[in-house]
């Protein structure tokens, strides 16, 4: 069946569009963009405002889904149906599960599940090492077979500059990106805070900003030598974003992402307005404001790829401790487009195409996944947004199964009206009451 | 105010006002019956996740010159190992309704949990390395005695300035009340970012004793030389130990001060400690009022006491 998404705004950057079209959708495909498509009989017609933005399905490739081994703080099912809400059609998921992702059994287990949510595309990301010991490659081969789309040992560093090494060259055969948690261990020590005044205030180790940089520094060196592909992950500190700018500017095979949190949030959150609220407590730290800043500016730039979340859950009570004692990591799937536009776009920093490329282009093109783009004969994965609705956060309606976000209460410029997956609309905002998408 | 989680919560009058009430209570110290009915009824609990002989003793004698009911929870690390949160315990010690509860604890910010989850008003007996409010007032009020005042005076603290939760309370309090401090310790250990009004850091003991009406040591842990912070106690105490030599530079009416337990022989030489510019005693008798004065205006002072 034919379905005609009438006069939305649709970005679209990669055919570069960028205003008021038409998108017809036969099944599961995208068949014509265009401006006035006449309708066949028989075809269902949405007529959307301009108001709203039609863009080609939101890709998160940094998301911790916790299935198989941690069902308690998420499942794919539930992660899948959070990831929908928060307008993604796709999502990478962590291999740092238990078991560890590092064998074709677990990649085929996660996307049985996946297949069972039927939400969300989920794509799984693989182990660099085997059991993310940093001793021993994983078997690479047949996780590519099974579906993984990148490697990483996310949660941990890759130790050794020699398993690193091995690691871009060996996964350079099967065109698999390796992303990269970058941390220096023995200069991150204990430390559960970013390195600063808010941390010594509050007696909290610190981790410098260096305990990332110098790793990303290491690993875009062997990017370089080995003409692997690295992604640094979840990006903290300025001096990191240096190193990226560093290794773009010698010709590296780098790229970089940015959580929402990391953008929004500094370490004052650590002392206000709730001391030691372990929702703030994540890793790589909040840090402080030039980092924050640093983060802003490269967004803006393009030196930074990718908006990604990060999304980790833990349960309540895993988070009702000390706060040294709690677990790192908030969810983030559900509140990130509301984030980015209420303090990207509206704040004046980005236009809404380069939110697209952040957050669906370059993500779906870094991992080599179809998407990321409205052409004729993609799949049918889109997202429509309301850049001006009003959003207030509310765990309570979370779809998560975890409710650890510092960002419960507040008031966002800027959601999600409908996530379309393969043709079919698999989330609709009760809050947007002129839409009528349900199927 | 409903608990005393840091010095940081506390104005200037309110530290001013504990101190002036910790005078009236030191008076209950000195009769030959030390003990008047004020909290009669009220019941404490000290609840120490951490070893201590001084702080906890100090809490309960002031507890009980105060006739509180007290009950002390010295929590094994064998009942950790079993699983109940800090969180659980609290409140089920909650449930029993006590008044005030005094937590120890090896993680910063535990007490700012146990307020959120209780109503009873919850007094920070040392948080990870956060702060020591209690130690930190008691340090203020024996200067205070002995100096007359705290405005003006040059205060200088040695040690392990990064794990210490005393130079974090005392900083707070001694610049709210117009000192002048120097922190001193060996770069490895000052924290960063801790730089305010009234504070300045150096690395070189002797000129940060130069001329100091106080002299404030603090521990330093054995276990110090495992992060690489300093190469051995040997070369510490030659570096930065406090002599008699170096007591020599400061203030001919210099006051030696040390929050307790000493390592003697590694941050101060056992003729310093005990010689005639030691107060160190005289905190610890000192600690005893300050802390009745605590738990008195805890709990409502003169309108929520029996007379």
């Amino acid at each position: 069946m034919k379905s005609l998404l009438k006069g939305g705004h649709v970005v679209d950057p990669v055919n570069g569009r960028n205003g008021v079209f038409d998108v017809l959708m036969d099944g599961d495909r995208i068949v014509k963009v265009g401006r006035d498509l006449p309708v066949d009989a028989g075809t269902r017609v949405v007529e959307i405002s301009e108001r709203f933005v039609v863009c080609p399905g939101l890709v998160d490739m940094h998301v911790h889904l916790r299935e198989p081994g941690q069902e308690h703080k998420e499942t794919i099912a539930t992660g899948a149906a959070a990831a929908v809400a928060g307008g993604f059609t796709a999502v990478a998921c962590m291999p740092n599960t238990d078991p560890v992702n590092d064998n074709a059994g677990v990649t085929e287990y996660i996307l049985k599940k996946a297949a069972e949510a039927n939400l969300a595309r989920v794509y799984p990301i693989g182990a660099v090492s085997h059991g993310q010991k940093g001793e021993q490659l994983a078997d690479i081969a047949e996780l590519k077979q099974a579906g993984c789309v990148a490697l990483t040992d996310d949660g941990r560093p890759v130790a050794t500059a020699i398993l690193m090494r091995r690691a871009l060259e060996y996964a350079s055969m099967f065109n698999l990106p390796v992303i990269d948690h970058c941390e220096e261990q023995t200069l991150k020590g204990d430390g559960v805070a970013h390195e600063g005044c808010q941390a010594s205030t509050l007696g909290l180790r610190g981790i410098p900003g260096e305990a990332e940089s110098i790793m990303a520094f290491r690993d875009i060196s062997l990017a370089e030598l080995t003409g692997g592909v690295v992604h640094i992950a979840h990006m903290s500190a300025r001096q990191t974003l240096d190193a990226v700018r560093y290794g773009k500017a010698r010709g590296a095979r780098v790229t970089c992402e940015v959580t929402p949190h990391h953008f929004v949030l500094t370490d004052d959150m650590l002392a206000s307005p709730e001391p030691y609220d372990t929702n703030v407590k994540m890793n790589p730290p909040l840090r402080e404001a030039a980092d924050r800043n640093a983060m802003l500016q490269g967004l803006a730039d393009g030196s930074v790829d990718v908006i990604a979340t990060d999304h980790a859950p833990h349960h309540y009570d895993e988070k009702r401790v000390e706060f040294d004692q709690a677990p790192f990591g908030i969810t983030g799937l559900e509140t990130a487009v509301s984030l980015c536009f209420d303090r990207l776009v509206h704040a004046g920093a980005i236009s809404i195409a380069r939110l697209i490329e952040l957050l669906s282009v370059n993500p779906a093109r870094i991992l080599g996944l179809p998407g990321g783009s409205l052409s004729e004969g993609a799949a049918a994965d889109l997202t429509i947004l309301a850049p001006d609705l009003q959003v207030t956060v509310s765990v309570a309606r979370m779809r998560s199964k975890s409710r650890n976000t510092p960002f419960d209460g507040w008031t966002l410029r800027g959601g999600i009206a409908a996530t379309i997956v393969g043709g079919r609309t698999v989330y609709l905002n009760d809050d947007v009451s002129d839409l009528e998408l349900r199927t | 105010m409903k608990d005393l989680l840091a010095i940081s919560d506390l104005s200037g009058e309110e530290i001013t006002l504990i101190l002036d009430t910790a005078e009236a209570m030191r008076e209950i110290g000195e009769r030959p019956i030390k003990k008047v009915p004020t909290l009669r009824g009220k019941t404490v609990v000290n609840l120490f996740y951490e070893a201590s002989t001084r702080t906890r003793t100090s809490f309960e004698i002031a507890e009980k010159r105060l006739s509180a009911d007290t009950l002390n929870i010295a929590v094994s690390t064998a009942s950790v190992v079993k699983g109940e949160t800090l969180a659980d315990t609290a409140m089920n010690i909650e449930a029993m309704a006590p008044d005030m509860i005094v937590l120890r604890h090896p993680s910063s910010g535990a007490c700012h949990l146990l307020a959120r989850l209780c109503r009873s008003r919850i007094i920070n007996a040392g948080d990870g390395m956060h702060e020591h409010p209690t130690q930190a007032l008691l340090d203020a009020f024996t200067i205070r005695e002995r100096k007359g005042r705290i405005e003006g005076l040059k205060i200088t603290i040695v040690g392990d300035l990064l794990h210490s939760r005393v130079l974090r309370s005392n900083i707070g309090l001694l610049t709210k009340l117009g000192a002048n401090v120097c922190a001193c310790g060996p770069r490895t250990l000052i924290p960063t970012g801790l730089d305010r009004p009234g504070v300045t850091f150096s690395t070189s003991v002797d000129e940060a004793v130069a001329g100091a009406d106080v002299i404030m040591m603090l521990r330093i842990q054995q276990e110090r030389m495992r992060g690489a912070f300093l190469p051995s106690l040997r070369e510490y105490f030659n570096t930065f130990g406090m002599t008699a030599a170096r007591v020599a530079r400061a203030r001919p009416d210099v006051i030696i001060m040390h929050p307790g337990p000493m390592n003697r022989g590694v941050e101060i030489a056992s003729d310093v400690a005990d010689g005639p510019y030691s107060v160190i005693l005289e905190q610890v008798a000192n600690g005893v009022a300050v802390r009745m004065a605590v738990l008195y205006l805890l709990a409502g002072g003169a309108e929520g006491s029996e007379n």
